[in-house]
């Protein structure tokens, strides 16, 4: 059986305006709409097409959070994930945590693939997927917007700071997606109602024998500093000397 | 006493930008004793420019044809071997670093800070999250060291002025072989790095299209300034992904943004708000780019732009 492990993580919505709350404890998440990270949705697409050009048989979603992220697995389900597992713990999981976790689950799914989002667009840290990849050994591919499957390797088109590298992983591999990867499909109604059926598993996190603990601590959010309001100017000619009395031009 | 041990960024040839500014930020400790490590093939020229940067002590040279490529598997076992000699590992929050820190992290069994903004003390941190929306204070409680990305965007680059030794470091190479870089993405010669130029012009959707989007570079051209977009000028086709300003793509802080025809969406002002002084030519004097912009200048940018470029060729002239 050959098998896709994607990562699916909850977030705050990213159309949400997150705001801080009053005592600096953390963010608004009452009320707040929450939903798949972005980039582990593109990270699912990319599983689902391997699937259907024959790369793979099977596409298992895992996610690490409260039960009632199940929510956000079926949404998964119903974008064609095969089956879904959810490691259910009501403590914050860092990221050496997750990866530690995920590695349980490498080691009982087999998967010549695994695929996660860059990063959490919640708490911005992008360290999983090579966290994982150190854990399991095997290579790694970060920020990928291309991925080719090979005989017993993929080719990833990597998005660097420079422009575009073309990296080639044995497999298995961990690959880490970037935005331009795909466009992830819209889920039907029909598969809605298909997804209620297929097999979604609760497993706890002490029983795969990782307790999560608390390495870094988060002792203070707050909102960042504004910008200065600026000025207008009327024309050309103004803004020119305005940037040369600033000394930029 | 902390001692820091900075992962240098290179292209083979020199030492990019964003390696001073992690200097900077190593620095920021107290009592910082800071070895900068060079992996690479034939990089003894990078080892003198680190050498040369104020406030190293030492620079290691892990000079080996297994590290021509920049591969996170083959540096990360290295720099975990030596890791534990230091109280701080540090790397830029490139996607060099980003890609190499937290695998030297879970080698270690520690936690990795990313995208380090400030330094409070040897364990306390600020660092964005939420796209910047949000700045989070958070102390490193349990690690026998501390490994952590730095965003270069929040320090300035350490001058020149040190005179530090160069080390050839011993090489115990595991060898990768599991990854092969194929090809490995080129800068273009000619123009300054978006990531790094002091002058940045940047151009979205109102360009209309890939031909018109030249108008961005003219005006860049004529500053002397790295060309940016939008996200939706490059999803739009009209510049490639590389040059894309913003949450999604590159965070940057240039002494002078110029902004032509960008609305200004939270992702793209997340990725310029440490610029200096921020420019904004907008025909919708509503965009939200102008509660950002220290300069604001309603009009169409395919007026306006070439009259910028004919005043500041006459000023040229007149210099």
């Amino acid at each position: 059986m050959k098998r896709i492990l994607v990562g699916i993580k909850r977030v705050v919505d990213y159309n949400v305006r997150v705001r801080v709350k009053p005592d600096n404890t953390g963010v608004v998440t009452d009320g707040v709409k929450l939903g798949i990270n972005p980039f582990d949705e593109i990270a699912l697409e990319e599983a689902l097409r391997l699937k259907e050009r024959g790369a793979a048989d099977e596409v298992v979603v895992v996610s690490i959070g409260p039960a009632d992220v199940q929510a956000q697995l079926r949404t998964a389900l119903a974008m064609g994930a095969d089956r879904a597992l959810l490691v259910a713990t009501d403590v914050p999981v860092e990221p050496l945590d997750a990866a530690k976790l995920l590695l349980k689950l490498v080691e009982r799914e087999q998967p010549f693939l695994v695929l996660l989002g860059k990063q959490a667009i919640d708490d911005d840290n992008g360290q999983v997927g090579q966290m994982l990849s150190a854990l399991w050994d095997r290579p790694q591919a970060t920020f990928a917007s291309k991925v080719e499957v090979l005989d017993q390797a993929l080719r990833v088109t990597r998005e660097v700071d420079a422009g575009l590298e073309l990296l080639e992983v044995d497999l298995p591999a961990v690959v880490t997606v970037d935005l331009r990867l795909n466009e992830p499909r819209y889920v039907k109604l029909p598969e809605i109602i298909k997804a209620k059926k297929k097999p979604l598993e609760m497993l706890d996190p002490a029983v795969l024998g990782v307790v999560p603990c608390e390495r870094v601590r988060a002792l203070r959010y707050e909102a960042p500093a504004a910008r200065a309001r600026g000025v207008r100017v009327k024309d050309v000619a103004e803004l020119v000397a305005a940037l040369e009395s600033r000394g930029l031009i | 006493m902390n001692k820091v041990l900075l992962i240098a960024e290179h292209d083979g040839r020199h030492l990019n930008s964003s390696t001073a500014k992690a200097l900077s930020c190593a620095a920021a400790l107290e009592h910082a004793q800071i070895t900068v490590a060079v992996f690479g093939h034939d990089v003894s020229g990078v080892g003198e420019e680190a050498a040369r940067l104020a406030g190293v002590e030492r620079v290691q040279l892990f000079d080996d044809p297994g590290f021509a490529m920049p591969l996170a598997a083959a540096l990360a076992s290295v720099i975990a071997a030596q890791a534990l000699q230091y109280t701080h590992v540090f790397a830029p929050s490139t996607t060099f670093g980003k890609d190499l820190m937290p695998r030297v992290a879970a080698l270690l069994d520690v936690p990795a800070v990313s995208d380090i903004m400030a330094v409070e003390s040897a364990r306390r941190f600020r660092r964005p999250i939420y796209a910047g929306n949000v700045v989070l204070t958070v102390e490193v409680v349990d690690a026998p060291v501390v490994v952590g990305t730095v965003r270069t965007a929040s320090f300035e680059a350490a001058p020149a002025g040190g005179q530090a030794s160069v080390e050839k470091a011993g090489v115990f190479l595991r060898g990768v072989t599991h990854s092969r870089v194929i090809s490995q993405a080129q800068a273009p010669e000619g123009r300054p790095d978006l990531q790094t130029a002091r002058r940045v012009v940047s151009g979205g959707r109102a360009l209309g299209s890939a031909e018109k989007f030249q108008l961005v570079h003219d005006l860049a051209d004529a500053l002397g300034a790295a060309v940016g977009a939008s996200r939706a000028a490059v999803d739009a086709g009209y510049a490639p992904n590389q040059l894309q300003v913003g949450q999604t793509g590159k965070v940057i802080a240039p002494d002078l943004y110029i902004a032509l025809g960008i609305s200004g969406a939270i992702q793209h002002l997340t990725g310029i708000k440490d610029a200096r002084t921020i420019v904004a030519i907008n025909t919708d004097s509503e965009a939200p780019i102008f509660e950002s912009a220290d300069y604001g200048l309603v009009g169409d940018i395919f007026e306006l732009v070439p009259q910028l470029q004919v005043l500041l060729q006459s000023r040229a002239g007149r210099q």
